[in-house]
């Protein structure tokens, strides 16, 4: 809306530039980037965490967690919860072990059929909860158990363990696996390295090659989700249906949103998030585990919460998330950079997320005028 | 204003916490060990005062870390992390190669020397460049506690498996069964770790198959709560009972005769003895010819004493 060619409206409110660019829903956690990093920066600079292999390691566990927490973000916007995040990212692992390494099928043909699986599954979720009514909390609870169970279940039944391996080898030459395992613009950390920048192996067969030789597909992965949720989500009408969902399901079916069909389309969105996820860990690390994705359900909300999306609905921002996901990350890896007892990583994340919603709290009354 | 305000309490927070976590280190080398073991596992409290103790010794500094949940995953990042703070030596378990061995061989070839400990096998360790093992090997454990058990006389089981998706749970349980010579079918059950869940378990299958000979419990965590199922069932002492692993209740259970052994590992060593190894082969260039087999050793109720006074602790 320009200003220019509309004569001035005195029932509007004027409010300042300066102040429209600050009072968004990511600024809490824009806050909390810089806060975050300057405290990494004097406490742990020395420590090897900002050179090439330090920041590659926190920047890939912040991307997984900014790729769950995508999918979380878009459905906690349009109302609703997946608590089954964490079990499916351990389901999905398990579906591409199974149907790769056990049946011996292709793995594209693993990938793309849990992928399947995955979506089916996060239908089933949403059709669940938009049949019944139930709180999505209750439904999604009860996958978190189902899917987990499978997860033990069916590598027992069938090969008598709950660890999978091999797929590395089966996934050798195949075309979908680099997608999701591989790195790209090896050619320029070689470069780096020839330059004397990064460090480089100084013994065994790999003597002389970069430490880093790659950026991996999973933060690729990361960006592009990240990408086209935020476009989806604020520059298309199924990104206002979204917000129209979460913020007043009722009023929105009367204006005519289609809000039940926005609803499972998240939960199918969350889902295929968290069979990126599961995909990914699974081609890097070339196994599929029972125990994988353990309680990150939670750690995709805190991410969401911290920044600065609305528990109950209708409010929130992608960027925010992504940026809740890369302090989350950071603050993660960098405690054992700067040397913190690590038992006391679970009261540095109480405390900031404690401190994420209070400051969200005051910034999204700023901006809603609520009281 | 509000950020002011949590900026500065953040940092607050932090500063007190890495204060008291810096009053370890020590001048000279700097060792990382980093285990697969959740929060929540009470068993690596003896780990922790072996690393911290030998770190005291050699005057070198010491950290411990751990996967919060457990996930095998994130412990490769935290080898990863670790590596890239560039300590003198890395000391970790392999609980599953797959995941592991990528992240540990990144290490040794940038230079970081690595021992493994507790998870995993000698030929393992030495694939992957480490400088050597120290640990009891799971299945062989599993076997000896077998062969044990079938010359008392047991031809029956059940295995409470508290932490199954390792592998190295369901080895134990293999091996066992082996020794005795019989399947292991559904002698296995998958407890959780819940202790009410597992004591609830125990009595369920001990309930549906009234003529199981023994009872096997992969550590403290599933062997406490089934103490507690036997007492309840009146029988704790007249069923056969050995264990993997000591904490305070089983060694009192050793001491009362519920449980007939428990097979100690004696953890303490392998976090002890890596920290000795590695400090002295980083002073003198000096490093034993082989790996250390830091078990099994059984604790029966005989000579139980000093076991007792420093289970849970150091033993």
């Amino acid at each position: 809306m320009s200003s220019t060619d509309t004569a001035v409206d005195e029932r509007i409110k004027e409010t300042s530039k300066l102040r429209k660019a600050l009072i968004r829903p990511e600024l809490g956690a824009i806050v909390g980037v810089i806060a975050v990093f300057a405290f990494f920066i004097v406490f742990a600079g020395d420590s090897g965490m900002f050179n090439a292999q330090g920041f590659l390691n926190w920047s890939t566990v912040s991307a997984q967690f900014v790729i769950i927490a995508v999918g979380a973000c878009m459905l906690m916007i349009a109302g609703e919860f997946d608590l089954s995040v964490g079990s499916m990212i351990g389901f999905a692992g398990m579906s591409i072990a199974l149907i790769s390494v056990t049946l011996g099928w292709p793995i594209w043909v693993a990938i793309l059929l849990t992928f399947v699986l995955c979506l089916a599954i996060g239908a089933l979720n949403g059709l669940i909860v938009v049949r019944t009514g139930l709180p999505s909390f209750i439904v999604t609870l009860a996958f978190l158990f189902i899917l987990r169970g499978f997860t033990i279940f069916f590598p027992q039944l069938i090969e008598r363990r709950t660890i999978i391996g091999g797929i590395s080898d089966v996934a050798e030459g195949d075309w979908l696996a680099p997608v999701f395992g591989g790195k790209i613009g090896g050619w320029f950390f070689d470069w780096l390295a020839s330059m004397d920048m990064i460090d480089v192996f100084t013994r065994g067969t790999r003597e002389g090659q970069p430490i880093v030789n790659g950026i991996p597909m999973l933060i690729i992965w990361a960006l592009g989700l990240m990408i086209v949720a935020h476009v989806v989500l604020t520059r298309t009408q199924f990104g206002n249906w979204i917000f129209a969902s979460g913020g007043d399901a009722q009023a929105a079916r009367y204006v005519g949103v289609p809000v039940n069909r926005v609803k499972i389309l998240m939960f199918m969105f969350t889902a295929f998030c968290g069979c990126v996820f599961a995909t990914c860990q699974v081609m890097e690390f070339g196994s599929a585990g029972a125990d994988r994705g353990l309680l990150k359900e939670f750690e995709a909300i805190i991410a969401v919460v911290i920044g600065g999306a609305l528990l109950t609905g209708g409010y929130g921002s992608v960027i925010g998330a992504a940026l809740g996901a890369l302090i989350f990350g950071v603050v993660q890896q960098g405690l054992f950079f700067a040397g913190v007892e690590s038992s006391l990583f679970r009261v540095f994340l109480g405390v900031i997320l404690l401190f994420a919603v209070i400051l969200n709290t005051y910034i999204r009354r700023i901006i809603t005028g609520e009281h | 204003m509000k950020s002011v305000i949590k900026k500065t309490v953040v940092s607050a927070v932090a500063a007190t916490a890495m204060f008291g976590a810096n009053a370890a280190i020590a001048e000279g080398e700097s060792y990382v060990m980093i285990s697969h073991a959740p929060d929540s596992d009470s068993w690596w409290n003896t780990i922790k005062n072996g690393l911290a103790l030998a770190g005291e010794q050699m005057d070198v500094s010491v950290e411990y870390r751990n996967p919060p949940t457990g996930d095998l995953a994130d412990m490769a990042r935290i080898i990863e992390q670790a590596a890239a703070s560039g300590p003198d030596g890395i000391i970790t378990t392999l609980a599953d190669p797959d995941v592991l061995s990528g992240p540990i061989r990144n290490a040794v070839d940038s230079g970081i020397d690595v021992i493994i400990i507790n998870s995993g096998s000698p030929d393992q360790a030495r694939d992957i460049g480490a400088l050597m093992y120290v640990g009891q090997p799971e299945y062989d454990a599993g076997f000896a506690a077998g062969q044990r058990a079938a010359g008392d006389g047991v031809s029956s089981f059940l295995c409470v498996n508290h932490y199954i998706a390792q592998p190295a749970s369901t080895e134990r349980c293999q091996g066992f069964a082996d020794g005795l010579g019989v399947e292991l079918g559904n002698q296995m059950i998958d407890s959780g770790q819940d202790p009410s869940e597992i004591q609830n378990r125990v009595m369920a299958y001990l309930n549906s198959n009234p003529d199981t000979d023994a009872v096997l419990t992969l550590g403290p965590t599933s062997a406490d709560p089934t103490i507690m199922a036997l007492d309840q069932m009146g029988l704790a002492g007249d069923i056969y009972f050995g264990t993997f692993d000591l904490g305070g209740d089983i060694v009192e259970a050793i001491r009362d005769g519920v449980i007939q052994w428990g097979i100690d590992q004696q953890p303490f060593l392998q976090a002890y003895l890596p920290v000795i190894v590695l400090t002295n082969y980083h002073r003198f260039g000096v490093l034993p010819g082989n790996n250390i087999n830091s078990g099994p050793g059984f604790v029966t109720a005989d000579a139980l004493d000093l076991v007792a006074e420093l289970a849970g602790e150091y033993r």
